[in-house]
């Protein structure tokens, strides 16, 4: 009985591990696995029988061919500390075997070196065998480490591509709800440019009436000083037939009065076409040097006789105080107009709901003012009607605010009217009340110098 | 015979002047005129003329002319003096609220100053004959 079945059994053990481990191969799985069965029969035939000789030699040679096997196939090379680890063992231990067996007498002379030599191999290969445990333990690991990184490199890269689907799937997401928004927002746009004209038209429509009122006054006069024109020149003739030139010449002084009265009613009337038309039109956005007090004053009269067309109880008090030196001032005339004009329509309304609640004593009234102010105009619109509550102050340019009864006002009036002040011209609008007792807007205008 | 004219048209004036300069070159109709509601009842107070003959538009800026012509029917009772309304054309009501508050007579615009002449006339032949 000596150490080399183990080893035998030990190296073939670590040939197989290593082959599963790193190199599968199941020809030399096989192999090795016949070669286990071997080694086992062999330790029980070395137990149980007498021919230990025999044996012990076929161990060395066993031996000799694992290292063999083990140097000779590339598979196995890793293994080379194991050959290493092992080969003094089973040099010292064959030469020991052979000296015993043919050289017996050199062998009892050196047996004490050769079991010092046996043990000094057996503690190598015990050194060897447990670095290169060592190493074949690190390396493992680092292989270990090596597929968890790969495990990690292809689970990282899956998540990626998932990922790369939600983004994609985010972005379409994203694309459609941006395109969704900008197809509202240009249905907003119509909407909004819609609204803004239906409320231009709902203002033209309550300047109407006002307006054939305006027109009819200034086509009487044409019409009654023509016919009294027509008149003194008949008269003019006979007179001049019976020679009477200084009485001629005095008719012929009020013609010509009338005919001035024709040409001032005559152009009042185109003015006011002219202001309607521009009222109607879509606005050009040009600004034109304007004389802001004809043109409040325009719209006052037409905001007036608009209100008393649609309702005849109406009445109320106009007074203007228009500063006379305010230079023209560079303005879109139909947007400043429709500003005043629903500014006037609103402090009419304010006085006439007034009216309607007290009607003893109570005496409308509606004051326009200007004023030249350094570098800019000042238009004040005041009115002694209902006032406008505190909570509602601040809401009052909101668009779609309103106080009116649904269906009397789209809530855009002064709104619009505010955007066109400020953003359309640069101007401000500031507003100053009492509920019950006044309210008055006051708009600030920038004037520029103009040159003509 | 004094007629007031009230019309927030300044320039009335100069028409009534013109289409009744003979009249008023003969003296036979004296005219008065006022820009408003205000002005007709302060030029009221102040001339209580006989033979008063009022010519007043309705539509107007402050006092209306159915105000002016309740104050009048109020305020002036002797002797009481003849108000003519001038309405335009198709308004019913106030046509119907001018007969309520006692008007004399209407006139639509624009103003038929054939007709007004005659109404006139007959005024002047009527008061004539009265007195």
């Amino acid at each position: 009985m000596s150490i080399e079945p183990f080893i035998a059994f030990y190296a073939i053990r670590k040939l197989q591990k290593n082959l599963r481990n790193f190199s599968p191969d199941e020809k030399w799985d096989k192999v090795l696995t016949l070669a286990l069965y071997g080694i086992g029969a062999l330790f029980f035939f070395d137990i149980f029988t007498p021919f230990d000789k025999v044996t012990d030699w076929i161990w060395h040679v066993l031996i000799l061919s694992i290292i063999y096997v083990a140097y000779r196939f590339p598979v196995f090379a890793n293994l080379r500390t194991l050959i290493i680890a092992i080969l003094p063992l089973v040099i010292v231990s064959l030469v020991s075997d052979f000296l015993e067996d043919f050289f017996h007498s050199v062998y009892l002379k050196i047996d004490t070196i050769l079991d010092f030599s046996l043990i000094a191999a057996v503690i190598l290969m015990f050194v060897l065998l447990i670095q290169s445990n060592k190493q074949t333990k690190a390396l493992q690991k680092e292989r270990q480490k090596a597929k968890e990184q790969e495990e990690r490199r292809i689970f990282i890269a899956a998540q990626n591509e998932q990922l790369e689907i939600i983004v994609a799937e985010r972005t379409s997401e994203i694309t459609r709800q941006k395109d969704e928004l900008e197809h509202a927002i240009t249905e907003l746009k119509a909407t909004q440019a819609q609204l803004i004209h239906s409320e231009k038209m709902a203002s033209l429509g309550e300047l109407t009436a006002g307006i054939a009122h305006e027109i009819q006054n200034p086509l009487n006069f044409v019409n009654n000083f023509s016919e009294i024109n027509y008149e003194l020149i008949e008269e003019m003739k006979s007179e001049l037939s019976a020679g009477n030139a200084e009485e001629a010449v005095s008719i012929a002084e009020n013609i010509k009065e009338n005919e001035q009265k024709i040409i001032h009613h005559g152009k009042r009337a185109d003015a006011i076409v002219k202001g309607m038309l521009q009222h109607s039109r879509s606005s050009s956005g040009q600004k034109e040097p304007t004389d802001i007090n004809a043109l409040a004053d325009e719209y006052l009269r037409l905001s007036y006789h608009g209100l008393r067309a649609k309702d005849k109880s109406f009445n109320s008090k106009m007074e203007t105080c228009f500063d006379e030196t305010l230079d023209k001032i560079n303005v879109v005339p139909q947007d400043v107009g429709r500003a005043f004009l629903n500014l006037f329509t609103n402090a009419f309304y304010a006085v006439s709901e007034r009216k309607k609640i007290e009607n003893n004593g109570y005496m409308p009234n509606v004051i326009v003012s200007t004023k030249k102010l350094p570098g800019k105009v000042q238009i004040k619109v005041r009115d002694n009607g209902l006032g406008i509550p505190e909570k509602a102050l601040d809401k009052i340019f909101q668009p779609f605010f309103t106080t009116k009864p649904s269906g009397q006002g789209t809530g855009l009036g002064l709104s619009l009217s505010f955007e066109i002040i400020t953003q359309g011209h640069g101007g401000e609008m500031k507003v100053d009340t009492k509920e019950g007792e006044f309210a008055e807007f006051v708009i600030e205008l920038p004037a520029q110098n103009i040159s003509n | 015979m004094n007629v007031l004219v009230v019309d927030d048209e300044k320039d009335m004036e100069t028409l009534f002047q013109q289409r009744f300069r003979k009249e008023i070159r003969d003296h036979q109709i004296d005219f008065f005129f006022a820009n408003s509601g205000e002005e007709a009842l302060y030029y009221l107070e102040k001339h209580n003329h006989k033979a008063v003959l009022i010519l007043s538009d309705i539509n107007m800026p402050g006092m209306s002319g159915l105000q002016l012509l309740k104050l009048i029917k109020e305020k002036f009772e002797n002797p009481p003096p003849i108000v003519m309304m001038i309405t335009a054309y198709g308004d019913d009501e106030n046509y119907k609220q001018a007969i309520s508050l006692g008007a004399d007579d209407f006139l639509t615009k624009p103003i038929d100053f054939t007709l007004l002449k005659e109404k006139l006339n007959t005024k002047i032949h009527g008061k004539d004959i009265s007195s």
